[in-house]
Parts: structure tokens; C-alpha cells; sequence
């Protein structure tokens, strides 16, 4: 079978904690994120938060390279639709969502390890609750275990029964 | 072959998973071939001359100047020729798509490897295989005994099986992608290591119908030529159809879109794109005019295969490289 990726540093075999790869947009998502720091405001910390200037730098590639890389899961969060300082950011992270949803169900990745969240800058509280449930949703699913490498690793050694 | 000379450089050619058409390509050259073989032997070329993997075998160490390995590594036959290539050559340079980024047969990718079994030994309507036989690696019949190769789970570019030092992108290249890398190749300075020995600009850079591009083409359905009249001199986007062209490397003088035929992507990405499929998903899906989610999500089920759009040449390159294998998936949980 298989070989399986070692446990992150600070799990144990017999749980697992996702990780999971947030890119919030400095605008909104970031500083309500802040806002819930600084609100002392207690949340899963199994998240890595990448700020970015808007959540339509958000590359379709980092999402795919996240997952490649061993995250269990990818959070995106924006402006509401309307308040992107950008004017358009977020429409075009949504548009790319959609079909990034349907490529990465097709290669067997399933629909709750990526998100897509709009969290204005006062919505602390909302930070909270999607990244709680993330957290949750991602934890019952179980490791992605994308270790690529060992695929290879395994060809070799495998023979056809 | 009988004036092999000891100071041309010694070229080989060598397919794996692929079709031929790389091979043609080769032989595509046409009367430059005559130049080609007249500065170097060629010394191992089984598609067209009679060589065996002793011959290779017997070689020294670092021996063959170039080696021109096409096709992407399915079986563990595949892999062990690339091993030995890699040995006894300076310089492997992959060709074409399949080489270089896992190739149509790449698709493969998207479906385990028992089920291809299945589907191509007991499933088809025209096969009677009762016993659900499966072709097998070792067989023993009268006191002899035969090995086959492995046919492996996952299909991979040459790169990630053996070190590559240069990479001649298509499906096939053209003949003159081809030359021109060869000449590249033969000439006092060689490119840096990992190279793509093709330009380094978008497809649409040399398209000629460059002039009719919009700034910013829009979608509000993705067409599919057979279903319309496909106008010669307009911008493929411009006109609705999903044209691979801004997320694909030129070289190939843009044959496709001279034709009629929107690209499809086989020269691969540019060196700043790690990984074409999302990139061009990135491009394509932004251009969708509308904001409504209900609208995004019709114009884009206009798109019927994502993956084999996108990927078309390239899943086993990708970041993603496969489907993730079921077996992984239906692992147990760890018990909380």
C-alpha cells in the first residue's frame, strides 16, 4: 500500500489536526482576523494565515501547490462582493473558484477542504466560526495525504496481483 | 554507421509511453536530416534501426553526447532504459509533450491502475475473459521462464525519473522546434540545465491573429468549433471558443489556430508558469462576465472536461500530478 506522510510536527498518530493554508485579502479577511486577535478571541489554530493584498491574487497555483505540499486544506477569504478595494478582485476569485471546485473534485480532492469566505474587516466573529467549521469539516475527512513522491516510490516496488 | 568517426558526437534517439509522432517528427526534417547526421553518428535509434539494449549496455559511461528520449515512463522497462540512457549519456534531452510533461498517455493519471485493468481486459463488451486473467509479470511454462516490465500505477514525465538537462516541447514538435534545439544543442554554448529549448513568450505572441484580440475578451458561454462557423481571421477567444493560447508556450508558429482550430495547449507553459491547467483555469474563468453565481457556474458548465482541457498535455507535470488513489482515500481515520 501506500506509504503514509509522517504526522506534522505536534500531532501524535492518534490524532490527527489538519493543517490548513488561508490566504485573506489585507483589506477585509486580514484585518478581521486581526480584529478577532485583538478581541482575544479564541479559534482552531490549525490555520497558516497568508496575507495578501486581495483575494484575486489568489493564484489557482498556490491552492493546487498548497495541497501539493501537504496541506489538508485551503481557506480563501475577501471582501464582500461590492467592497473589494480593487473594485473586482473577489468577482474574479469567485469565477475561478467555481472551476477550481470542479478541477480539484475531479482529481479526487473532495468539495470541504477548499472555501471561499467573504469576511469584512468587522466581521471577527465570522473568522472565527468559518475557520472553526472548516476545521471541523476537514478533521472528520482526515489527512489528504497528498505525498507524491511516494506514489512513485511505491510503483516500484509494487508488482500486478 | 560503418564511417562512425570518433570526434562527431554521438547522438541516440528512444521512445517510451508515446505514439510515434516524435519519431516522425525526427524523420519530418526531411533533406535537413542529411545535415543533422552528417555532424553527428547516431548510435542507438530502435524505431529505425537495429540496436539492442546490450549495445547501449556496452557502452561507456557518458559515451553518447545527446540522447532524444520521447514518450512518458509508465512501465518499469520504461524506467530502467531512461536509468540506462541517463548513465551512458552527457546530455537527455526529453522530447516532446509526453517527455516533458506526461503527454496525452498522462491522462491515464485520472484512473487507478486496477481500473484500467479491468476496463481494458474484462469490462469491454467484445472481450471474453471469464476468469478476469490480467497480464502478469513472471510466467513459467515448460521449465521457462519469462519476465514482463511493470505496468505502474502512476504515468510521470522523464523528469521525475531520471535527471533531465533539457526539454523540446510538443505533441510532436514541430520539425522546426526540433532543428532549431538540435542546432542549439550543437552549437559552443549550451543554455542553462532545465531549459525548454523553445521561446519563451505566450502562444498568442505569435499568433496571426493577434491584431483581432480584444483587451479583454469576455465569456458568456464556452463554444466548441463544430458548434458554429468559426470565422478565419477573428481572435478565437473574441469569437467564444476556449483557445489555450495565452497559457501555452510559442514555437509552433501557431499550426492550430492557422488551421482554424483553437490550441490546445501541447507546448506547455512559459517558464514563469509552474502549472499551465490552473494557470489558463485562472485566465479563462476571470474573463466569465458575469457576477452572478448562479450565471458563473452556467457559463462555466460550458467547459465539460475541466481536466482534460487544461491538462491535456501536461496532469503528470502539474502540481497535482494524479487523481489522488482511492486507496488513500478510503484510508482509516486516525481514531480521535
Amino acid at each position: 500500500m501506500l506509504s503514509r506522510r509522517p504526522s506534522a510536527p505536534g500531532t501524535s498518530q492518534s490524532k490527527f489536526e489538519p493543517r490548513i493554508v488561508a490566504f485573506f485579502c489585507n483589506w477585509c479577511t486580514y484585518l478581521a482576523a486581526d480584529l478577532a486577535g485583538t478581541s482575544r478571541m479564541k479559534y482552531a489554530p490549525n490555520v497558516r494565515v497568508v496575507r495578501l493584498m486581495c483575494s484575486g491574487r489568489v493564484d489557482p497555483q498556490f491552492v493546487l501547490d498548497a495541497f501539493a505540499h501537504g496541506a489538508d486544506g485551503v481557506f480563501i477569504g475577501g471582501c464582500h462582493p461590492g467592497d473589494c478595494h480593487y473594485q473586482e478582485g473577489n468577482y474574479k476569485t469567485l469565477k475561478r473558484y467555481h472551476l477550481l471546485k470542479r478541477v480539484l473534485k475531479e482529481m479526487g480532492i473532495e468539495e470541504d477542504r477548499f472555501r471561499l469566505e467573504w469576511i469584512s474587516a468587522a466581521e471577527a466573529d465570522r473568522v472565527r466560526t468559518a475557520i472553526n467549521q472548516m476545521v471541523e469539516k476537514v478533521r472528520d475527512l482526515g489527512p489528504l495525504n497528498l505525498e507524491l513522491k511516494d506514489v512513485e516510490k511505491a510503483d516500484a516496488e509494487e508488482v500486478l496481483v | 554507421m560503418s564511417d562512425r568517426s570518433p570526434d562527431k558526437p554521438k547522438v541516440a534517439f528512444y521512445w517510451c509511453a508515446s505514439c510515434g509522432g516524435c519519431e516522425e517528427a525526427v524523420v519530418d526534417l526531411a533533406e535537413a536530416i542529411l545535415d543533422v547526421v552528417a555532424k553527428v553518428d547516431i548510435v542507438f535509434w530502435p524505431v529505425a534501426m537495429d540496436f539492442k539494449r546490450k549495445d547501449v549496455e556496452s557502452m561507456a559511461d557518458g559515451s553518447i553526447t545527446a540522447t532524444f528520449l520521447n514518450g512518458a515512463i509508465r512501465t518499469s522497462e520504461q524506467e530502467s532504459m531512461a536509468q540506462l540512457l541517463r548513465s551512458k549519456s552527457q546530455l537527455l534531452v526529453a522530447l516532446g509533450a509526453c517527455s516533458h510533461l506526461g503527454g496525452i498517455p498522462g491522462l491515464a493519471n485520472l484512473f487507478d491502475r486496477a481500473s484500467l485493468m479491468q476496463e481494458v481486459y474484462v469490462q469491454p463488451p467484445s472481450t471474453i475473459n471469464a476468469e478476469g486473467t490480467l497480464p502478469q509479470t513472471h510466467y513459467q511454462d515448460n521449465g521457462y521462464s519469462v519476465e514482463l516490465p511493470v505496468f505502474q500505477e502512476t504515468v510521470r514525465p522523464l523528469d521525475q525519473v531520471v535527471d533531465v538537462d533539457y526539454y523540446i516541447p510538443g505533441c510532436p514538435p514541430t520539425p522546426k522546434t526540433f532543428l532549431a534545439a538540435v542546432q542549439i544543442l550543437l552549437g559552443s554554448e549550451l543554455p542553462v540545465k532545465g531549459t525548454v529549448l523553445a521561446p519563451d513568450c505566450a502562444l498568442c505572441d505569435e499568433c496571426p491573429r493577434k491584431d483581432t484580440k480584444p483587451e479583454k475578451p469576455v465569456f458568456n458561454e464556452f463554444k466548441r468549433p463544430q458548434q458554429m462557423l468559426v470565422d478565419e481571421q477573428k481572435c478565437l477567444l473574441a469569437q467564444g471558443l476556449l483557445c489555450m493560447g495565452p497559457g501555452t508556450r510559442s514555437g509552433c508558429e501557431a499550426l492550430c489556430v492557422r488551421g482554424n482550430m483553437p490550441c490546445s495547449g501541447c507546448y506547455g507553459p512559459t517558464s514563469r508558469v509552474r502549472d499551465q491547467g490552473a494557470k489558463i483555469l485562472s485566465c479563462l474563468a476571470s474573463l466569465v462576465e458575469s457576477k452572478d453565481e448562479t450565471e458563473i457556474d452556467r457559463v462555466l458548465s460550458t467547459i465539460p472536461d475541466p481536466v482534460g482541457t487544461f491538462y491535456r498535455y501536461g496532469l503528470p507535470g502539474s502540481l497535482l500530478q494524479r487523481k489522488r488513489p482511492d486507496g488513500v482515500r478510503q484510508a482509516p481515520l486516525p481514531s480521535r
